[in-house]
């Protein structure tokens, strides 16, 4: 099972658990055995065509799944994914 | 770069610069030659200008239109007690003007907005971008890329800190990644929890302020490898750090050949302010006395609540819909929180989900109304 890193906001979808072990042979296998474990995390995630959200980017080891194989990127037993949102500190509406 | 005589004082000032092998005097003029904007004098702010100052920036510009507080007092290391009240720009000013004499500080106490950010950035070489929202985000790197600026980029949230730097120019006249190129889009207001409500650890801007400001000097003095293309994130409580490779998209250059935009907007911020039904505290209050019935739910933390409340239902905000049934669809209910952005996205959750429309926000939060009812409470 792979490695996915799950950022402080998001950590409160997962039992507050920063690391979570899912099946899957890529990114699109992990992410959707993610959601169906953690199904609160899905609108922060993924976008309503099923897309990965635009303020959220996916990393497996270093690198970008979109200079990857985006999605269809695989991902191996010892893979470490990173689910990286924008934070932007303190006030949101810019007061 | 214009010819800098350092005088003996400023010699002896640097000399822990200046005798480094791979830094050295050349590093220390190109520091003194340069202009650098700090945009925000919070809690990452705070480091960022201590260091660059002791460090001997030329020129330093601080742009904040915030008063101190108290509660800024836990992280925001330039300011002291004397200093709440008054305006961030000129207390950060005066700290580092007694830090350091050497060096040229402008006072930019004012909103950075879409009219005046290409005037403002056009003065500097570098921006050190410790603002503490996206619509400000977005328009600063906007405003960099435009003016060919490189953008220093660090963002804390509770326990969580990134570093990057955007727009650097590399040697072969290319410009690296910026912050579109990671997140071309801003997240939706609703889903994003308001850091003066979510909270942040003290030490934590420290840390990120100083990994910012350190890549601040690198990339002036042309030392070292800086984070251009490259993507860090530190978490403080499982103290690990991780380094991911970003790449540019050409793309989003090309959406900014129309100049900058409205950024509010573009975040989602003023469509949303509009669609919720807000209350003052006197309004409930009178409400109240007239014998109206009346609902108050507050969907703050229940350490919050045990901390202050007025007595308000407490039903925190992430166990909002399975406490559905909790919530009447008949009173009028007032939903507060600590300063009124929670209580906002409580109400957006229910109007979306059940088409409610008896929902109403308290204005400023609980922090609003003990200061506006004058309540002996305390404040947090």
């Amino acid at each position: 099972m792979a490695t996915i890193l799950i950022p402080t906001p998001l950590r409160k979808y997962t039992n507050n658990q920063s690391k979570v072990s899912i099946p899957g042979a890529d990114i699109s296998g992990i992410i959707s055995n993610l959601v169906s474990t953690h199904p609160e995390i899905r609108k922060h995630l993924l976008d309503g065509a099923g897309g990965v959200r635009s303020f959220v980017n996916v990393f497996v080891g270093q690198d970008d799944i979109k200079s990857l194989n985006n999605l269809q990127t695989d991902v191996s037993e010892f893979s470490i994914i990173s689910i990286v949102p924008a934070i932007a500190g303190g006030n949101y509406k810019g007061e | 770069m214009k010819q800098i005589n350092f005088s003996p004082q400023e010699y002896s000032r640097y000399n822990r610069h200046i005798i480094i092998p791979d830094f050295g005097l050349a590093a220390q003029e190109k520091l003194s030659a340069s202009k650098v904007l700090v945009v925000g004098a919070g809690g990452l702010g705070s480091p960022v200008l201590l260091y660059l100052a002791a460090a001997g920036i030329g020129t330093i510009g601080i742009l904040d239109c915030d008063v101190v507080e108290d509660s800024n007092l836990q992280r925001q290391v330039i300011f002291d007690i004397n200093a709440v009240g008054k305006s961030k720009a000129d207390e950060a000013m005066r700290r580092l003007r007694a830090l350091n004499p050497y060096i040229n500080i402008k006072v930019h106490d004012i909103k950075l907005t879409s009219e005046n950010a290409l005037e403002v950035l056009a003065d500097y070489d570098v921006v050190a971008d410790g603002t503490d929202n996206f619509p400000t985000r977005y328009l600063v790197n906007d405003a960099c890329v435009i003016l060919s600026k490189v953008n220093v980029y660090a963002s804390i949230y509770q326990f969580e800190g990134q570093v990057s730097v955007f727009n650097y120019l590399n040697g072969d006249g290319s410009r690296g990644p910026n912050y579109r190129d990671l997140f071309p889009i801003p997240p939706d207001p609703s889903t994003v929890q308001n850091c003066s409500e979510a909270g942040v650890l003290g030490v934590l801007p420290g840390i990120i302020g100083s990994m910012q400001a350190l890549e601040v000097i690198k990339v002036i003095a042309e030392v070292g490898d800086v984070l251009s293309g490259k993507f860090y994130t530190f978490n403080a409580l499982s103290f690990e750090s991780m380094t991911y490779n970003i790449k540019k998209n050409m793309t989003n250059d090309s959406i900014l050949k129309g100049g900058l935009i409205d950024y509010e907007q573009f975040c989602g911020v003023s469509a949303i302010e509009k669609k919720i039904k807000e209350i003052t505290p006197i309004e409930l209050v009178n409400w109240q006395k007239q014998g109206l019935d009346v609902q108050l739910v507050d969907v703050r933390e229940f350490s919050e609540y045990e901390f202050v409340n007025i007595g308000g239902e407490l039903i925190p905000l992430s166990t909002l819909l399975d406490n559905r049934e909790k919530i009447s669809s008949d009173a009028r209910v007032v939903v507060l929180c600590k300063m009124g952005g929670r209580s906002k996205s409580a109400i957006r959750l229910l109007e979306e989900r059940y088409s409610m429309n008896n929902l109403y926000s308290l204005e400023g939060g609980i922090i609003g109304y003990i200061r506006e009812m004058e309540l002996d409470l305390p404040i947090y």
